[in-house]
C-alpha cells in the first residue's frame, strides 16, 4: 500500500471527527423542556383549565387540532364541547388557544424543538405577539 | 383432501363474521379522541343553497365600490401586492364587456357599458373548480358554498384553469408583506397556494352576513336561494337579472340586478 501510514492515520482521524458526537454525548440525556405556561391570561383565569386535561392535552393536542380543522372547514362547525366538563369552546387556533397561550415561542416552540417537530401553522395563522409577564 | 361446497361455505362464513368484528376491534382501539362532540355555532346561519343579488345601480360612486372591495380584502388578510401579475383578489370591479361576454351587445346604455360590475367568486352549483381539484382542497359544502381549505392545497392551479370567471388567485410569493393591516382574528395564506372568496362561510358561523353585503348599504343581498320567501328570491322574482356565462352550465349563484325592476323604474 502506498502511503499506507498516511491513510491510516486519515482514516482514524476522519473517524475519530465522524463520531465525536456520539462519544461526546454518551451517558448524557437531553433535559426534557418544561414549558412555562404563564401568559397574563392565564394568570388571570381563576380556575386554570384548558379545553381538555393537561395529560390530556400533551398527548393528542395534535390530533385534536386535526379534527378541529376539519369540523370547521369541512363540515361548518364551530364548538366543542369538553369532555372534562362540558363547557363550549369555540374551534380556533388563532382565536382560542392562542389567546389564553399567547407565549408561542415559550408555549410551542420549546417542546417542537426538542421534539424536532416542525408544524407550519404559523405560515398562515398568525402567532400572537409576545408579552412580558 | 378436498372439501365439499358446504364446507366451503362455513369456513367462508365465518372468516367473513371474523373479518367484520375484527375490524370493529381495531377502530375501537385506534380511538384517540376524547368523548367530546362538536355543534354548529347557537347563531349559525344555514341555507340549502347560499346566493348573492347585487344591485348594479344601487352602487354608484368609486368610494362605495372600494368600501365594499375594502371590507372584504381587510378582513380576509388579501394582501395588495400593487401589480397585475402577482395580484391577489376575492372581489373586484371588471366593466360590462368582461364581466358578461357572453351577451355584451354592441349598444347598450353608456352607464351600464361603462359602468364597473362587482366580480366573486360565483359559488357554482357545479363548481368545475372541484371537479379538477386533485387533493379536494376545494370542495362543494352541503350549503352550496365553494370552500377552500388552505392545508390541503398543493398550488397545482388546476382550478384556475378550470374556473371561468377568473376568480381564484395564486399566491405567488409570501403575502404576508403585502399586508397593511392584519386582521389577528383571521389567518393568512402562505405562498404557494391559490385562494378566493368563501362566500364569508367564518361569519356565517357565528350569525353574520358576509362582509361585502353588510357594507353595501343594500345593494347586495344575500340569503337561500332554495327558500321562495327569502330575500334573494324576492328580488330575483321583482328584477329582471343577469348571471356570468350560465351558458356554460355552472350554474353560477351570484345574481347582478341590471335595472327596471318592478320596485324601482
Amino acid at each position: 500500500m502506498y502511503n499506507g501510514g498516511k491513510i491510516i492515520v486519515g482514516l482514524i482521524i476522519f473517524v475519530g471527527l465522524f463520531t465525536f458526537p456520539i462519544f461526546y454525548n454518551m451517558g448524557k440525556t437531553a433535559e426534557a423542556p418544561k414549558p412555562n405556561i404563564d401568559t397574563p391570561e392565564i394568570n388571570k383565569m381563576e380556575k386554570k383549565q384548558c379545553v381538555e386535561s393537561k395529560e390530556w392535552m400533551k398527548a393528542n393536542h395534535m390530533q385534536m387540532l386535526d379534527q378541529w380543522r376539519d369540523s370547521v372547514l369541512r363540515d361548518g362547525n364551530l364548538e366543542y364541547v369538553s369532555s372534562t366538563d362540558g363547557k363550549k369552546y369555540i374551534m380556533s387556533l388563532q382565536n382560542t388557544c392562542m389567546r389564553c397561550h399567547s407565549n408561542k415561542k415559550e408555549f410551542c416552540d420549546k417542546c417542537h424543538t426538542y421534539a424536532n417537530v416542525t408544524p407550519y401553522c404559523w405560515t398562515c395563522h398568525i402567532a400572537p405577539k409576545e408579552k412580558e409577564i | 383432501m378436498s372439501i365439499n361446497r358446504r364446507e366451503f361455505l362455513k369456513i367462508a362464513g365465518a372468516s367473513t363474521l371474523f373479518g367484520l368484528t375484527g375490524t370493529a376491534a381495531v377502530e375501537e382501539i385506534l380511538k384517540t379522541s376524547a368523548d367530546a362532540s362538536v355543534l354548529k355555532g347557537a347563531d349559525a346561519l344555514s341555507a340549502k343553497r347560499w346566493a348573492m343579488t347585487i344591485d348594479v345601480n344601487k352602487i354608484r360612486s368609486k368610494e362605495e365600490y372600494e368600501k365594499i372591495i375594502h371590507a372584504c380584502h381587510s378582513i380576509h388578510n388579501v394582501p395588495d401586492i400593487g401589480n397585475q401579475k402577482d395580484e391577489v383578489k376575492w372581489i373586484w370591479e371588471e366593466e360590462y364587456e368582461n364581466s358578461f361576454p357572453g351577451v355584451s351587445d354592441e349598444f347598450v346604455p353608456a352607464h351600464i357599458m361603462h359602468k364597473p360590475f362587482l366580480l366573486l367568486c360565483n359559488h357554482c352549483a357545479k363548481p368545475p373548480c372541484v371537479r379538477v381539484c386533485p387533493t379536494k382542497a376545494t370542495f362543494k359544502r352541503p350549503d352550496g358554498i365553494v370552500a377552500m381549505d388552505y392545508h390541503r392545497c398543493i398550488g397545482c392551479r388546476f382550478c384556475m384553469a378550470a374556473c371561468p370567471f377568473g376568480a381564484r388567485s395564486f399566491n405567488w410569493r409570501d403575502p404576508r408583506p403585502f399586508i397593511k393591516e392584519e386582521n389577528k382574528e383571521f389567518p393568512t395564506r402562505m405562498k404557494g397556494v391559490v385562494e378566493k372568496c368563501t362566500f364569508c362561510s367564518e361569519r356565517l358561523a357565528r350569525g353574520q352576513k358576509p362582509a361585502c353585503v353588510e357594507a353595501s348599504g343594500g345593494a347586495l343581498v344575500f340569503g337561500d336561494l332554495e327558500d321562495p320567501n327569502s330575500e334573494v328570491r324576492h328580488v330575483l322574482s321583482t328584477h329582471y337579472t343577469l348571471r356570468r356565462k350560465p351558458e356554460l352550465g355552472t350554474g353560477p349563484s351570484v345574481y347582478y340586478v341590471i335595472g327596471g325592476g318592478t320596485e324601482h323604474a
